[in-house]
């Protein structure tokens, strides 16, 4: 009798921690998805969250660089390094914006004039990679000046 | 950091804490790979060259200046820009450097140590502007393919050496020449030593002019290894690719020189105008010879705040390719209005002029100071970017700064 009430009391603690870990784990996905679910929409709607610098931000945050090679860490990644840099560094790539027909113009170029081997199954990935990650943005006829840093001149 | 960005971040960083925020692709690098992060040596140490200068590319070097690093009159080898299409030699003999002259109209295949070109001939010193055909390649929309000059690939240095003609008097050459080609010995990226990286040239009246020499000094020292070191061909006003570096072959030819890089979409622009974004034929390309009228402030530097009745001193460079600077102006409302800069005669042809001048500003505000440069044949710069073309050569748009007065 002692011994079937020590159990259920065993039991009971067990089943009162658990529920406590869970309401715990409950508790931080609700904040976590009321922030996550707040953000959304206060970009949607709220004029005070469309500053165009924010979202540069966030879209060079989103477009994680790998620290190596220096590329944006995507899809076709591997493959673009193993097939474009034995010969030239990564920057001659990323300083680059072209359409997916530019940038197979460009490795056909090398193939002709610049030893490319033959890129075969890796072609379509690499092209999709470049042509996704590094496409040419409308910029006009010429560009507002841009900044980098206000100094008071002296003279 | 408002509260939303916060949680934005460390989501983000969670993330990529979870999938490793540094995915290493060490076993996929290729050998002999340097991803610039790991640079060793350092290319500023390794070049001599000012840390304010920017790096475009590491293999092969490309580095450019910014507008006021090329305020002195005279480019030091800190601020010359580096453009490079292959490897660096490496390892450069002086002692056993030959040049060689052949190709279809030499009269004889001769050839010259670097103790015979100095003794032999009379030396010479001229002031050069060199810039890269590609200069402001980065501003063209579309998008223009190669290294993204923005407007620091210009420099005037001083250049001496003997002259190419009196070397080509010299070897004797043929009346059918047409064309001088150059080779060097540099190194094709692909290691392939059949393969040449660049061997451009000049027609043989630009090789025939007084200022084009075979130059084995700058700035009265021995030109630095990644400027072209022990010989560099030097044809001032015309795109720097003209100017090989570590020269050891000439070749006279009886045809249009047809070395890498001179033909296709390098070095060559439509030979008529065309519309942004249009496909050129290859027999619709011409070679670009003499670079266009542009210039330079380089003081002060862009981003300078002034107090409010106090006047800007603005000076800075123009030059004309093969022409003269004759007109320098500048406009502190967008075009509207031009006023007239102090402008210098050249130290000798090819050479850059400097400009000068005092503004008034009406009011506080911001403004964009505009330089116009105009040449002897009345040309102007223009202000908006001049006619596209495939590689996204020749943009010598007018040069902005920004100022506020405050």
């Amino acid at each position: 009798m002692g011994n079937a009430h020590k159990t259920y009391r065993k039991r009971a603690r067990r089943l009162y921690r658990i529920l406590i870990v869970i309401s715990v784990m409950a508790l931080i996905t609700a904040i976590a998805a009321f922030y996550l679910y707040e953000d959304e929409n206060a970009s949607k709607d709220n004029p005070e969250y469309s500053d165009p610098t924010e979202a540069r931000e966030v879209d060079q945050l989103e477009k994680s660089i790998d620290s190596v090679s220096g590329f944006i860490q995507a899809p076709g990644l591997r493959e673009t390094i193993i097939n474009c840099t034995p010969c030239h560094s990564a920057q001659l790539v990323t300083q680059n914006r072209m359409t997916k027909e530019g940038w197979l113009s460009t490795i056909r170029w090398m193939q002709k004039t610049q030893n490319l081997w033959d890129l075969g199954e890796n072609e379509p990935i690499i092209l999709e990679y470049l042509a996704t990650n590094y496409a040419p943005v409308e910029k006009g006829r010429r560009e507002n000046l841009e900044v980098t840093e206000w100094y008071v001149l002296e003279e | 950091m408002n509260r939303r960005k916060f949680v934005k971040k460390t989501t983000l960083a969670a993330m990529t804490g979870i999938v490793g925020g540094d995915i290493v692709f060490g076993s996929v690098m290729p050998k002999g790979y340097q991803p610039l992060s790991f640079q060793d040596p350092d290319p500023f140490k390794l070049f001599d060259k000012d840390s304010a200068m920017v790096v475009l590319n590491d293999k092969p070097w490309n580095m450019e200046a910014q507008a006021h690093l090329l305020d002195d009159k005279v480019t030091p080898s800190k601020y010359m820009f580096i453009r490079n299409n292959g490897l660096i030699p490496e390892d450069v003999d002086v002692e056993n450097w030959v040049l060689t002259v052949d190709g279809e109209s030499v009269k004889q295949i001769k050839s010259y140590s670097l103790q015979d070109l100095k003794s032999k001939f009379q030396h010479h010193t001229y002031q050069l502007t060199l810039e890269c055909g590609g200069n402001g390649r980065s501003e063209f929309n579309p998008p223009a393919k190669g290294n993204q000059w923005t407007i620091g690939a210009v420099s005037c240095a001083e250049w001496t050496g003997v002259r190419l003609r009196d070397v080509l008097k010299d070897v004797g050459i043929k009346d059918d020449a047409v064309y001088l080609g150059y080779h060097a010995a540099d190194i094709h990226l692909s290691r392939n030593p059949e393969k040449e990286p660049i061997s451009r040239g000049v027609p043989i009246r630009k090789a025939m002019q007084d200022e084009t020499l075979l130059a084995f000094a700058m700035n009265g020292k021995d030109i630095p290894l990644v400027h072209g070191y022990p010989l560099r061909l030097v044809a001032g006003g015309w795109p720097a690719s003209t100017s090989g570096k570590w020269i050891n072959r000439l070749s006279i030819r009886n045809i249009v020189h047809d070395g890498p890089k001179m033909g296709g979409s390098s070095y060559r622009v439509p030979c008529s105008p065309v519309a942004p974004g249009a496909k050129v034929a290859d027999g619709d390309m011409c070679i670009i010879e003499s670079m266009p009228i542009k210039s330079l402030i380089t003081y002060p530097k862009s981003g300078a705040m002034i107090s409010e009745g106090k006047k800007l001193n603005i000076r800075g460079h123009a030059w004309a390719g093969e022409l003269e600077v004759k007109k320098m102006e500048y406009s502190i409302d967008f075009g509207s209005t031009w006023k007239t800069c102090i402008l210098e005669n050249p130290i000798n042809r090819l050479a850059w002029q400097h400009f000068s001048a005092n503004i008034d500003f009406p009011k506080k505000g911001y403004y964009e100071i505009w330089a116009r440069a105009t040449d002897s044949k009345g040309t102007s710069q223009p202000m908006l970017l001049p006619g596209w073309n495939p590689k996204g050569y020749l943009n010598n748009a007018c040069h902005r700064i920004a100022i506020k007065v405050i």
